[in-house]
C-alpha cells in the first residue's frame, strides 16, 4: 500500500463541483496552503468550506475565495486579521455563511467520522444560532441538536506521514487537522516529510493510517 | 478623585482568584491579559481551546513559533507537563465541564447571569463567534472581565441584555475596573469594591440593582508597571 503521491495535482485528482471541502488549521496554524493554493488554481466552482477562519491574505484558504470557488462557508470566526478575501465576497453577497460555535464544528465533523448522524450540545441554547433548532431537554437541562457534517474531501497539514498515511503533527498546528481527517471521503494531507514506514513511533501516531487516503510531500 | 483599576490591574485581579491546580479558560481580548499575570507561586494550568494545556507568555528572549499560538493567534509557548491535542478533544474537555473556570469579555451581562459579547448588530462586518458559545456553558464556573461601564458612560450590567446573547444564565462572577461581584439566585452580590468608591456610585454606574455582601473588601491590587 502506498498512498503517497507524486505531486499535488495528483493528490488533489477528481475532487469535483459542488463538493464540501473540510479544511484544517486555526488561522495560518496547520493551515494546508499548498494544497489549497493547487486547488485554487484547478478553479473548481460551489465548493462548501468548512474552516474556522475564512483564510487571512492571498494565499491557501483566501485564494480559494478570492478565485471564485467558493459558494458557501461554515466558519466560527470567519473575520480575523487580513480576511480581505472572505470580507469582499461576504459583503458583496456572494458567500454564503453559515456560522457554527467552534466546538460545534469540530464535534458536527468528529460525528461525521463517528457514525453519529447529530448529537445534542448545550451550546448555542438561547441564543440566535440555536434558533429553529431541534431542543430537548435531559434531567431539566435544555440542549440543541446538530447534525454531523460529512465532507466530500478533507484538506490537512501534518509534520511527518508515512505511505499508509500514519500522520504526526507540530505543537498547536495540530488543532483542526486530525478531525477533519476523520470526517471526510476522501482525505488528503501535505505533509514537510514522508517517514518510512515504521518510522513514526506507534505510541505516537495522532492520525492513524486509516483516515488518511493520500499523502504529498510539499517543500516549505 | 477614586481611580479605577488598570487593564492590567483587572487581569492581575482574576489571576490571583485561581487555587493551586487550577485549569482555567482565558478568552480572546482582554482575558488573554491575565496570563501575564499569572502568580509565580501557585501551579494554574492554562488552557487554549486550539489544543494546548499548559501555555505560558512568550519572554522577550524567546524566539516565537508560528506552530505554538493562543486562541488570539499570537505566540505562546508550553510549560513542562503541558500537552496539545486536535480540537475535538479541545471542545470536549471545554463542553464536558472539565475546565473549571473560563474568563470572557462582556458587551453585556445581565442580572440573572445572561451574557452578550459576539456580536453588534449595528456593525457592517461578518458575524464571528469562535468558542464563546461552547466556553459560555461548557466552563465549570463562567467569569467576566470587562470596564463596568461602556465608552459612552452606559451600564454594562443590565437588568435584560439588548445585543444579541451568547448564553443565558451562565456567568458565576464580574470582575470590573470598579468592583468584584458575583450573580446569585437573590441577585447581584457586590463583593469588593475599590477604595474610596460609595456603593451609591457604584449602583449609579450598574443597571441593575446591587446588594453589599456583609463581609466586602476592598478590592486592592498593587501598583503594576504597564505590560
Amino acid at each position: 500500500m502506498d498512498k503517497i503521491q507524486a505531486n499535488i495535482e495528483m493528490a488533489l485528482e477528481g475532487i469535483a463541483d459542488g463538493s464540501v471541502i473540510l479544511i484544517g488549521g486555526f488561522g495560518n496554524a496547520g493551515e494546508p496552503i499548498a494544497l489549497l493554493n493547487a486547488l485554487a488554481d484547478k478553479k473548481p466552482k460551489d465548493l462548501t468550506v468548512v474552516t474556522n477562519n475564512a483564510g487571512s491574505g492571498e494565499e491557501g484558504i483566501g485564494r480559494l475565495l478570492s478565485e471564485g470557488c467558493v459558494r458557501k462557508a461554515v466558519c466560527s470566526f470567519p473575520r480575523v486579521e487580513g480576511s480581505v478575501a472572505f470580507e469582499k465576497l461576504y459583503e458583496a453577497g456572494k458567500l454564503e455563511l453559515e456560522l457554527v460555535p467552534q466546538g460545534t464544528i469540530a464535534e458536527r465533523v468528529r460525528s461525521a467520522g463517528a457514525g453519529i448522524p447529530g448529537f445534542y450540545t448545550r451550546t448555542s441554547f438561547g441564543t440566535e444560532l440555536g434558533e429553529g433548532k431541534e431542543v430537548r431537554e435531559f434531567d431539566g437541562v435544555p440542549y440543541v441538536f446538530e447534525e454531523a457534517i460529512y465532507g466530500d474531501v478533507a484538506l490537512v497539514k501534518a509534520h511527518r506521514g508515512d505511505r499508509w498515511g500514519n500522520l504526526t503533527y507540530l505543537k498547536s498546528a495540530r488543532n483542526f487537522n486530525p478531525v477533519m481527517a476523520m470526517g471526510a471521503t476522501v482525505t488528503v494531507a501535505q505533509v514537510s516529510e514522508v517517514a518510512e514506514l515504521g518510522d513514526i513511533d506507534p505510541e505516537h501516531v495522532i492520525t492513524p493510517s486509516i483516515f488518511v487516503d493520500r499523502v504529498v510531500k510539499v517543500e516549505e | 478623585m477614586v481611580q479605577a483599576l488598570t487593564r492590567d490591574q483587572m487581569c492581575w485581579r482574576v489571576a490571583h482568584d485561581f487555587d493551586e491546580g487550577t485549569y482555567v479558560n482565558l478568552g480572546v481580548g482582554l482575558p488573554l491579559g491575565v496570563l501575564a499575570h499569572s502568580p509565580a507561586d501557585r501551579e494554574i494550568i492554562y488552557h487554549s481551546e486550539n489544543g494546548i494545556l499548559g501555555m505560558e507568555p512568550l519572554e522577550e528572549s524567546d524566539e516565537p513559533d508560528a506552530n505554538l499560538i493562543n486562541a488570539g493567534k499570537r505566540p505562546v509557548k508550553l510549560m513542562k507537563g503541558g500537552s496539545y491535542f486536535h480540537h475535538a478533544d479541545s471542545f470536549l474537555m471545554i463542553r464536558g465541564g472539565h475546565i473549571d473556570v473560563c474568563v470572557l469579555g462582556a458587551y453585556e451581562i445581565s442580572e440573572k447571569g445572561d451574557l452578550a459579547n459576539w456580536r453588534l448588530p449595528k456593525s457592517k462586518g461578518a458575524p464571528a463567534v469562535g468558542g464563546a458559545m461552547d466556553l459560555a456553558y461548557g466552563a465549570k464556573k463562567l467569569y467576566v472581565l470587562t470596564d463596568h461601564n461602556a465608552k459612552d458612560g452606559s451600564p454594562k450590567i443590565v437588568k435584560e441584555c439588548t445585543l444579541p446573547l451568547t448564553g443565558v444564565t451562565c456567568v458565576d462572577r464580574i470582575f470590573t475596573d470598579l468592583a468584584v461581584i458575583d450573580v446569585t439566585d437573590e441577585g447581584l452580590l457586590v463583593r469588593e469594591m475599590i477604595d474610596g468608591l460609595e456603593f451609591d456610585e457604584l449602583q449609579n454606574r450598574t443597571g441593575a440593582p446591587l446588594r453589599l455582601a456583609n463581609d466586602w473588601q476592598s478590592l486592592s491590587v498593587p501598583q503594576l508597571a504597564e505590560a
